[in-house]
């Protein structure tokens, strides 16, 4: 049975149910001073609930663990014994099985998934067959119970209630989950990286040349140094560079000098520049700043000038990020005593005066915060360096040279089809645990420093 | 001045120096201010260049991606006389009508009968070399509609290769001007309706958006199932029922930090966990929802919140007074007016996911993939990562495709965002 089918029929349960039960508690008599705690829809929605809830709970669950359980019976079966051991070619063999089995591929390229595709079938169906069997017998046995239930004074209404709370409980722990999956996805596979590569080596070493690994000693090509300092360089320095000067004065012009008609106008203007996709900025880079930047760099004389540098890259993040620095600095400004203004200004100091001994100073811990919550999204950003910055990590201070960082580079390591158990995959989770802990560091750090900062005013 | 200000205060004469008020009009005084206006000038224009330089880089962006991606929409077709007689298919107009009718015009040799009409027609610009790979599927679907085409010659306008495309929209290589300048009027142009309809293509010519753009459209489906109701049940828990003690602190604590973590850093967890051990198919749209519905319930959950705070307390406490249960004031009272903040939310968080490449780098949708996907576990790709891969090819046919791309991406943004703007304009209610 097709998981569509399924669903359709325990909706179905679902509404028999709730008619059914609707029902009987309509032709519940009630005698002249008895009062009911539920309307009769209130026991249509319990019986209702009963029968999909667990069902549903059962299949979603069921979904996810279910492939790796077919693949364990498969792997159980005496043909799979002639699989090779481990790495890539095994999973490839495994999944080729897997397509000819569900029906999507036909012929093989290796005998053996062939062979193994019989298996994987019947795995699929015997599996397929419990799931059904199982979520249906759940509808059947909660409906049933929870039909049981319905008597004058059972009050379906609070039953009911309580299930909703379960329910809205259970869907902000989901957000716990996730932050539990991400940091012990992430602790773990890079655990098993430490194991094979020292911390020191890879936190203190400035080479980086993960395509000529050395199986003895990985740790020598896996130094991520110069891929911080890549970018430290171009999301700290040259993005921020491009972005506080013109995020801050656009901010000052918008809430100072603007009239709310330009301001209405021109603020999601701003705005739009936060929505454009990253991939399109990264293309946007790599074929209209990136040539251009390299002849400016000639034309200077430098000689290195690269046609994948820092600058190139640097430059479009920075514009990505303006509508970013700029919300938050208006937030900041705005969040400054309209009396400090006033005062300023009834000495006779003009705006200008105004906003940059008085304003600027006051809403600086809201700008400052602003800016280091930039700075996270822009060392996290991806797509416009995996397009726009070079591959090969070099430590230097020359903005027109080329440079890598953190996110290319998990990027490119998890782009080649290697084993999952490679020190070069492996080095993609560490860096991601990297990036995590220092966007995490940084984010916690100005929220401390905004907050602390409204506290000091209100 | 000799009157003092205070009356009754005796004014000092002698013993101090005169307290003299500030001559205005002295030289140095009018210099001084003008300089302090000039100042004054110089940091308004130098926040109104700010503004005009953030909005022109956009406007920049978006012309360049009109210029190239213009062209993108257009195809360049030959006319092509043909003669299907000739070729002996051996195809009646009766078999045409079938179900079997691409299969047999498949195997009766129409693409070798469109290759030798090609080299008879133009020897001297390469032959079947001018005509893109998929132009005979043109004349197949042609003759499919009208299967009389077979028992006579006719002229029919075919898409050409893609470096004679290139050419003849002024970019191309000198060997390839040549022949265009040598076709002149037997070139025509128009909508490359193929473009909206293909996949995936090794050949700019027929490479269309259809798959990526179904990949996404399937993607943001599970997406949309997965981060849309567990965002706004956890919203109205946090707001509404969530006692204030250190759990909930922590619950909070965890959004607001999903909220900030990097994409690719979802795209990482999504290949650990979808992949790594649950052994989801590689590629498939389903994980690539599963990924970005774990980036996009935090953003819905944030706006929900928001929408919801932003309903007056009055209301609830109406709600309550009259005999409502804490469940049906949210449902029947709250929820309806946070709905606009809550569909506006959603929306941007959607537009968001839509525009995100990288974590559908990490779980492997970056494989080629010729076809639209059939379902949420088939191979497939999205359109932000058909841009990012036709942006890779050399051949200078993709320039103008992945423009072209582009523009389609940026419209779907542009009106998943105005949408949002309308609902929050239109269903806004201010206490």
């Amino acid at each position: 049975m097709s998981s569509l089918t399924l669903l359709f029929l325990i909706a179905a349960l679902g509404l028999v149910a709730w008619v059914v039960a609707r029902a009987r508690a309509r032709r519940f008599r009630r005698s002249a001073r008895q009062r009911f705690s539920s309307l009769p829809q209130h026991h249509g929605w319990y019986v209702a609930l009963c029968t999909v809830v667990p069902a549903l709970t059962f299949l979603l669950i069921w979904y996810l663990v279910s492939p790796a359980l077919v693949t364990d019976a498969v792997l159980a079966s005496p043909r799979a014994a002639t699989l090779p051991t481990a790495g890539f070619e095994r999973a490839a063999i495994l999944s080729e099985a897997r397509e000819i089995a569900a029906g999507r591929a036909f012929g093989a390229f290796t005998p053996l998934a062939d062979g193994l595709a019989p298996a994987y079938a019947a795995a699929q169906t015997r599996f397929d067959a419990i799931g059904t069997t199982v979520a249906l017998l759940l509808a059947f046995a909660g409906g049933a119970w929870s039909f049981l239930r319905v008597r004058p004074g059972f009050s379906a209404r609070t039953h009911n209630e309580r299930l909703v709370m379960a329910l809205l409980l259970a869907a902000s722990l989901v957000a716990i989950a996730i932050s539990a999956g991400i940091v012990l996805s992430l602790l773990v596979e890079s655990a098993r990286f430490f194991r094979m590569v020292p911390i020191g080596d890879f936190l203190l070493g400035t080479r980086w040349n993960p395509s000529v690994i050395d199986p003895d000693d990985p740790g020598a090509a896996l130094g991520a140094v110069p891929l911080f300092w890549g970018t430290f360089f171009i999301g700290a320095v040259i993005a921020m560079a491009v972005a506080v000067p013109l995020g801050l004065m656009s901010a000052i012009y918008l809430t100072q000098y603007a009239t709310p008609r330009t301001r209405r106008w021109i603020k999601p203007l701003l705005e739009v520049l936060a929505g454009v996709p990253t991939v399109v900025y990264g293309y946007f880079a790599a074929l209209t700043v990136a040539p251009a930047v390299r002849q400016a760099g000639a034309a200077l004389g430098i000689a290195s000038a690269s046609s994948e540098s820092a600058l190139a890259a640097g430059l479009v993040m920075g514009i990505m990020i303006i509508p970013f620095v700029s919300s938050m600095a208006d937030d900041s400004l705005a969040a400054v005593p309209a009396a400090m203004r006033d005062g300023s200004l009834a000495m006779g100091a003009t705006s200008a005066e105004t906003i940059k001994r008085v304003l600027v100073p006051a809403a600086l811990p809201g700008v400052i915060g602003g800016v280091l919550l930039a700075v996270s999204r822009a060392v996290g950003e991806t797509m416009i360096v995996v397009m726009a910055a070079s591959g090969v990590a070099t430590l230097t201070l020359n903005p027109f040279a080329s440079t890598t960082t953190v996110t290319k580079q998990i990027v490119d390591l998890l782009t080649g089809e290697a084993a999952f158990t490679s020190a070069k995959t492996l080095a993609a989770f560490a860096l991601g645990l990297t990036l995590f802990v220092v966007t995490l560091l940084l984010n916690i750090v100005a929220l401390m420093v905004v907050r602390r900062y409204r506290e000091a005013y209100e | 001045m000799s009157k003092s200000l205070v009356p009754h205060a005796p004014v000092s004469t002698a013993e101090v120096e005169p307290h003299r008020p500030t001559d205005w009009r002295s030289i140095a005084m009018e210099r001084r201010i003008r300089r302090r206006y000039a100042a004054e000038r110089r940091f308004r224009l130098l926040g109104l260049g700010a503004v005009v330089v953030s909005a022109g880089f956009l406007a920049f962006l978006l012309v360049v991606m009109i210029a190239q991606g213009h062209l993108g929409f257009v195809e360049t077709r030959v006319a092509l006389p043909l003669d299907l007689r000739q070729a002996r298919l051996g195809l009646t107009a009766e078999r045409l009508r079938g179900p079997g009718a691409d299969l047999a015009l498949a195997g009766a040799g129409l693409e070798r009968a469109v290759d030798a009409a090609a080299n008879r027609a133009y020897p001297m610009q390469g032959g079947a070399a001018l005509l893109s790979d998929g132009a005979w599927l043109r004349v197949r679907d042609r003759i499919k509609r009208d299967p009389h085409l077979l028992s006579r010659p006719f002229m029919l306008t075919l898409p050409v290769a893609s470096a004679i495309d290139v050419a003849a929209k002024g970019n191309g290589t000198p060997a390839a001007e040549r022949s265009v300048a040598a076709l002149g009027p037997r070139l025509s142009r128009g909508i490359a309706w193929s473009f909206f309809s293909g996949a995936d293509s090794t050949d700019a010519t027929r490479a269309g958006i259809w798959g990526g753009l179904k990949g996404s459209l399937l993607t943001m489906l599970v997406t949309l199932a997965l981060a849309f109701p567990i965002g706004v049940l956890s919203a109205i828990y946090l707001e509404e029922y969530a006692p204030r003690n250190r759990a909930t602190d922590f619950l909070e604590v965890s959004i607001n930090n999903l909220a900030a973590v990097p994409s690719i850093v979802f795209g990482l967890l999504g290949l650990a966990v979808f992949i790594g051990t649950l052994h989801l198919p590689r590629s498939a749209p389903i994980v690539g929802g599963l990924t970005l519905a774990l980036m996009t319930m935090p953003v819905i959950v944030i706006a929900s919140r928001n929408a919801i705070r932003a309903v007056a307390p009055s209301i609830r406490d109406a709600a309550l007074a009259v005999g409502a249960s804490p469940i049906q004031v949210v449902s029947h009272h709250v929820l309806p007016l946070a709905a606009p903040g809550i569909l506006t939310g959603t929306i941007i968080g959607m537009a968001r996911a839509l525009g995100e490449t990288a974590p559908l780098l990490m779980i492997g949708m970056r494989a080629f993939i010729a076809a639209p996907p059939g379902s949420l576990t088939d191979p497939a790709t999205a359109l932000p990562v058909q841009i990012f891969l036709w942006s890779d090819q050399v051949s200078r046919g993709f320039v103008e495709k992945t423009s072209a791309a582009i523009l389609v991406l940026l419209v779907f943004l542009l009106a998943m965002n105005g949408v949002a703007i309308l609902l929050r304009n239109r269903f806004e209610t201010r206490w």
